[in-house]
């Protein structure tokens, strides 16, 4: 059968010291690739501030990977589990990827969108400002339409 | 009983509302972007009706499945004050 493209995004526990962090991220990766997964991308996003506190925590180390892997494995259900046990693990999600991901994805890789996270600082903290063009524009756009109606 | 007022009003032009992810070719939304996922909710980190944003069903669609996914891993906040 054909592989499946996956991807998951772990959001690890701030506390977690650079080694246990790493630690961390390589048993996962392990879990992948034992299970007859092939790790196609990782990304580390460092420490992210998050949009609402999660067990009273504000900020949290992204990790994501994209792998490849038959449905019949049961990789994500393995994954899952693993996440669920793991108490550094604040959030995770999976999803299956369509096609259209998987060439986003390559896209996104070659940095052919000007936003590679990683390289833009990873502590900023990224919420206020830095919206407020667009708020303008969706607020006309608001207006515009409810005048309309 | 009064006269009431008759109002002539004026017909407002405005340009025709597209699709953004029809014109501009993108076909998939990635969730892990807030900034590109924020004309698509308002002040309160709400979804914004395709009416106002213009966008066709299939990629509202899509949207609304993208910011969820957002919300969840913390990216984009369920509930907010005046979050832009």
């Amino acid at each position: 059968m054909a592989k499946t493209n996956y991807e998951s995004v772990v959001v690890l526990t701030p506390v977690l010291s650079e080694k246990m962090l790493q630690e961390a991220v390589s048993s996962y990766e392990k879990l992948i690739t034992e299970n007859g997964g092939e790790l196609i991308h990782k990304e580390n996003w460092g420490l992210t501030k998050m949009a609402y506190p999660i067990q009273k925590k504000t900020t949290g180390f992204y990790q994501i990977f994209e792998f490849a892997a038959e449905p019949d494995a049961e990789i994500v259900d393995k994954l899952e589990l693993a996440y669920r046990r793991d108490e550094q693990v604040l959030r995770y999600l999976c999803i299956k990827l369509d096609k259209h991901a998987v060439k986003y994805n390559e896209r996104r890789r070659n940095g052919e969108f000007n936003k590679p996270r990683e390289l833009a600082a990873p502590d900023v903290v990224k919420t206020a400002p830095r919206h407020i063009s667009q708020v303008a524009e969706a607020k006309v756009e608001l207006l515009a339409s409810e005048e309309e109606e | 009983m009064a006269k009431r007022k008759r109002y002539t009003r004026t017909p407002v032009i405005r340009p025709k509302k597209y699709c953004r992810f029809k014109k501009s070719g993108i076909k998939y939304i990635d969730y892990k972007n807030p900034d590109f996922l924020m004309p698509f909710i308002n002040e309160q980190g709400k979804l914004l009706p395709r009416r106002i944003t213009g966008t066709s069903l299939k990629y509202q669609r899509k949207v609304a499945v993208a910011v969820k996914r957002c919300r969840h891993i913390a990216l984009l906040p369920y509930v907010a004050d005046q979050m832009k």
